[in-house]
């Protein structure tokens, strides 16, 4: 017989979550034997790049333009966010081709795999609002051609590239903070449905 | 190139980039080498044996 209390908003949000999520499967101590596996690793190379990204970007935002054009140090935090972006992209493209070639979205895990493509989206978006902040005669470069492609989208007139501050903000607030929610979901979608298993086991799972 | 400190690009980068073209098809050098360590780097993941992987066999 369910109580008040147990009718709160708040009390059924934390049943939901703990049914669908408990503890021991957020935070799992074993893995299936087929996660042990090359192939298994990019996933979370991507999340490990993405945090260099951030750190990186973190101390670039605390300085300024100035000091990442001007000093060795700036040069030095400058070409750590580019490389882990590098290795970030590198690490989420082979994550992809090895999910697409497991049909990963099977099992009813369409939405990890839709988490995952909006993610490289916005992660796509978020790299090329970089190159367009970087205050240099390359930036220049790439956001007067890009221009032409998205003017002729029509996007132009809500995405200026040749606004500096907008990409900056862009770059800097609205896409990193959508990287990193939908990086979470993803992973928090991974941790509910757990990792989709090879092909020949796959008649032992449970359709959702 | 990071002059004070002596530290560098292993690869001297400091030059116009190379391009190859293939009729309407032109990717930069760079890119391209990009591209073909992701595949290298795919199929040593799908090929390459996984240390202790024999240890994991009883895992759930």
């Amino acid at each position: 017989m369910s109580t008040d209390i147990d009718r709160q908003w708040t009390s059924r949000i934390r049943h939901n979550v703990v049914d669908k999520l408990p503890p021991d499967k957020l935070l799992p101590d074993t893995q299936p034997a087929y996660v042990a596996s090359w192939i298994y690793v990019f996933g979370v190379t991507t999340i490990a790049a993405l945090g260099v990204v951030i750190l990186t970007g973190i101390i670039l935002a605390l300085d300024g333009p100035q000091w990442w054009h001007s000093s060795s140090l700036g040069h030095f935090v400058n070409s750590m966010h580019l490389w882990s972006v590098e290795i970030f992209f590198f690490a989420m493209v082979v994550h992809l081709w090895g999910k697409f070639s497991m049909a990963a979205w099977r099992g009813g895990r369409s939405l990890t795999w839709v988490t995952g493509a909006v993610t490289f989206m916005a992660s796509i978006l978020a790299g090329f609002t970089g190159y367009v902040s970087q205050t240099n005669f390359d930036s220049q470069w790439i956001a007067t051609q890009a221009k032409d492609g998205i003017n002729s989208t029509g996007g132009g007139a809500f995405f200026n590239v040749l606004n500096l501050g907008q990409m900056l903000m862009w770059h800097i607030v609205l896409l990193p903070l959508a990287a990193v929610v939908l990086t979470a979901l993803h992973v928090i979608m991974v941790r509910v449905k757990g990792v989709v298993p090879p092909f020949e086991d796959a008649t032992t799972e449970v359709s959702a | 190139m990071a002059q004070g400190w002596g530290l560098g690009a292993l690869i001297n980068l400091d030059h116009y980039g190379h391009y190859i073209q293939w009729h309407v098809i032109q990717i930069s050098v760079g890119n391209l080498i990009v591209m073909v360590l992701m595949v290298a780097t795919f199929v040593a993941a799908l090929l390459a044996p996984f240390p202790g992987r024999r240890n994991r066999k009883g895992a759930k």
